[in-house]
């Protein structure tokens, strides 16, 4: 068994409206930064999991397809990293 | 027989369940029975209604964490077998993440938490679950809701409108919600997620009797 790090990165669907990222975006003008075209608000899970590297990836997908992301409006991808 | 019981599901998070059952109690006189998301056994009820609340504190997503308690992986052959499960707003949400419905409830457009009477009209007679008098038929409902915006694809939205799935749709859209949809069934029309909440307009003294028709219709099998 190995030990893993993975960085699971949820961001929604570019068809869904985001009105917490337009919310911050308008702030990010206030602040006096210009020229933000847009901003939109995603989500990052950090997990270190024992694995077989083999079976890694398997149990990674299973988790973002039916847990971490609803992909009726969301996206994911990851980064896995062996510690 | 056994008396008509509908089960009303309590997550930790649940806060319409007592609501619920002061509605199908005490103005409507049907026999209800709380059940615990962790029992699996639905022996005993004949309806499902999975009420408003914050299952799991809305952890992750609403309703992504209530989908994988026994209960729901029960629900599974309950609404095979023709029964009747309705999923108010928190409820409307676990019925979507579970895959009952199809689509997802998301973050209202004007990121406000909108408590309101809604105007809407009745769309489909699909399942009974309103008195579908005429055409223009509309009802008045309370929301309650931050994460109300029903939001589905081309595809589905085609789908839910060509198979008659839409149940109700705001008469003026508070949310943003894809179509103006307040409320969907599945294909059998035994299953019903809305965002309104039919239990609190049961009785005149509280603003409302809009509500009662749709928790009667639980009872009809």
């Amino acid at each position: 068994m190995d030990q893993f790090e993975v960085k699971v990165f949820i961001r929604l669907r570019p068809s869904v409206l985001d009105p917490a990222g337009e919310a911050i975006k308008s702030a990010s003008s206030k602040l006096g930064v210009a020229g933000i075209k847009s901003l939109r608000i995603g989500k990052m899970i950090e997990v270190k999991i024992e694995s077989n590297e083999e079976d890694i990836k398997e149990k990674i997908e299973l988790l973002c397809d039916r847990l971490f992301a609803n992909t009726v409006i969301e996206d994911y991808e990851y980064s896995i990293n062996k510690l | 027989m056994a008396t008509f019981t509908v089960g009303i599901v309590v997550f930790p998070g649940s806060n319409c369940d007592r609501d619920v059952s002061w509605a199908l109690e005490g103005c409507l006189d049907i026999k209800t029975k709380f059940l615990w998301h962790e029992s699996s056994d639905l022996n005993d009820v004949d309806s499902i209604v999975l009420p408003g609340g914050f299952s799991y504190g809305d952890y992750l997503r609403c309703g992504a964490i209530a989908r994988f308690s026994p209960l729901i992986n029960s629900l599974h052959d309950f609404v095979k077998s023709g029964r009747r499960v309705l999923g108010i707003c928190n409820g409307f949400q676990i019925l979507t993440e579970s895959g009952f419905l199809p689509g997802a409830l998301v973050a209202n457009k004007n990121l406000n938490f909108i408590c309101d009477d809604v105007d809407l009209n009745v769309i489909t007679s699909k399942g009974g679950w309103f008195q579908k008098l005429n055409e223009t038929q509309n009802i008045k409902l309370p929301i309650a809701h931050g994460e109300g915006r029903y939001h589905c694809d081309q595809d589905t939205l085609k789908k839910l409108t060509d198979n008659d799935l839409i149940a109700l749709k705001y008469k003026t859209n508070p949310n943003g919600s894809t179509s103006d949809i307040a409320g969907i069934t599945n294909e059998k029309g035994n299953v019903l997620g809305l965002m309104p909440h039919p239990e609190r307009a049961c009785d005149e003294s509280i603003g409302g009797i809009d509500g009662l028709y749709t928790l009667k219709s639980l009872i009809t099998q």
